[in-house]
């Protein structure tokens, strides 16, 4: 059952053109690697698909049950994660995690919360202010961020930015057992990654 | 550095209870960082201060009077105000606001925010300006009146602005250029009823200009529940 439809997808910035005409289906259970050299696209293409960018034309259909879902359906079923998103430093892990699920309209325990820190390796530091984490540990905290959505779709930039073999274990771990519930999309360079994935989308320069 | 941990509110889906988790969150934010609350009361006590010295004992008309009192509270909300949005943007967290939460309670939870801010502000300036300037008391009914609509006013007004600039490379060249057509009636129609409440007017002689304050608000926040999304999005 397809899940995301891209149509004749196309993003200038000026005269410089960086998505050209793309088309793309993702079916319920699939996952996408997107690859390409530095400066293809691939991050811009994931901000065109969760919206974040406008583009110049074409267009990006999310289904559920062949249903199209609405921006606002789609807010509370889309998670993303990326070296540049960055969280409240003044608040604690455990804060983030209360604040990202509130204003998506959903409630988290305490239990949840403690089982989300212990998912990606950050367990008794939920006190601590995210200043003070290390950029591996706000990666951590990012991917419990998006957990914590319990996402149908999971988008991710660079999967492994600023984490160590444990951190990147970790999400290798935690994105095979995502693929069971969630359509994953990621971007990346890195060819050991490109096997999380069960489809390759290339764009060239 | 461990900090004590309040909860947020529980939600279900609801407007109020994620307008309510923007708003906690930025309070905390708030009295951690102490920005904002620094900003306005350096920039209010510092410009009460060099109004008293310079005036002396010098007896003011009402009028003057109450242009310099909307003066220090304007530029004193501004110093802060302006930063509800700025700092999201500057941080990196605008991105994951954007994709998480609907844009009207981003606006409502700010707005709550900025208003709180400038009831705080109010609160200290306001009887600091009494002490250091002969501000008739008389009234003081009417004046609190007056002073609540026109708190409400400058709110939703500045919030819009604010968000509106936060993206801009000249944010405060900008917000200054966006301000003054948009706050300009209103600051005329508070400065025209503070004069008239201090200077003994009843309620019902000020009526008209009350009801255009109270109007205002209300066009504000409407145009920017309805523009927000655009202004947030885009």
């Amino acid at each position: 059952m397809l899940a995301i439809k891209v149509e004749s997808l196309k993003k200038n910035f000026g005269e410089r053109k960086v998505i050209s005409s793309l088309n793309l289906e993702i079916r319920q259970g699939e996952s996408v690697a997107i690859t390409g050299p530095n400066g293809s696209g691939k991050t811009t293409l994931l901000k065109l698909l969760l919206a974040l960018l406008r583009p110049s034309s074409g267009k990006v259909t999310y289904f559920d049950n062949d249903r199209v879902l609405s921006r606002e359906e789609l807010r509370h079923r889309i998670s993303f994660v990326a070296p540049y998103l960055s969280l409240y430093d003044q608040l604690s892990a455990e804060e983030n995690l209360q604040f990202f699920t509130a204003v998506r309209g959903r409630n988290i325990t305490g239990k949840e919360i403690d089982s989300l820190l212990l998912r990606v390796g950050l367990e008794g530091r939920g006190m601590d202010l995210v200043s003070d984490y290390s950029t591996g540990m706000k990666q951590r905290l990012k991917y419990a961020v998006a957990l914590s959505n319990k996402p149908d779709f999971l988008l991710i930039d660079e999967p492994s930015s600023g984490l160590d073999d444990s951190g990147k274990a970790m999400m290798t771990a935690l994105i095979e057992e995502q693929r069971s519930g969630s359509i994953i999309i990621i971007a990346t360079n890195e060819k050991e990654e490109y096997s999380l994935a069960s489809q390759q989308c290339r764009l060239d320069q | 550095m461990r900090k004590k941990s309040i909860a947020l509110p529980a939600s279900n889906a609801g407007l109020t209870n994620k307008v309510l988790a923007v708003y906690v969150k930025d309070l905390r934010l708030e009295l951690r960082s102490r920005y904002g609350l620094n900003a306005i009361f350096m920039f209010g006590i510092s410009s009460l201060t060099v109004i008293s010295f310079s005036l002396g004992q010098a007896a003011l008309s009402t009028k003057v009077l109450s242009a310099l009192y909307w003066i220090v509270v304007l530029f004193s909300a501004m110093s802060a105000m302006a930063q509800v949005f700025v700092r999201e943007e500057e941080s990196g967290t605008a991105m994951a606001l954007r994709l998480t939460t609907e844009p009207n309670a981003v606006y409502l939870g700010k707005l709550f925010f900025n208003l709180s801010l400038l009831v705080i502000l109010v609160s200290v300036i306001t009887p600091l300006f009494f002490i250091f300037t002969d501000a008739p008391v008389e009234g003081i009914v009417n004046f609190l009146l007056v002073m609540i609509l026109g708190v409400l006013d400058l709110c939703a007004a500045t919030t819009l602005i604010a968000a509106i600039i936060a993206r801009a490379s000249v944010k405060g060249a900008l917000f200054a250029v966006l301000s003054f057509p948009i706050l300009l009636p209103v600051l005329i129609v508070l400065v025209a009823a503070t004069d008239k409440v201090w200077a003994g007017s009843s309620l019902a002689e000020v009526s008209k200009l009350l009801q255009f304050l109270l109007a205002y608000v209300v066009i504000m926040v409407t145009a920017s529940l309805m523009l927000f999304k655009f202004v947030w999005e885009d």
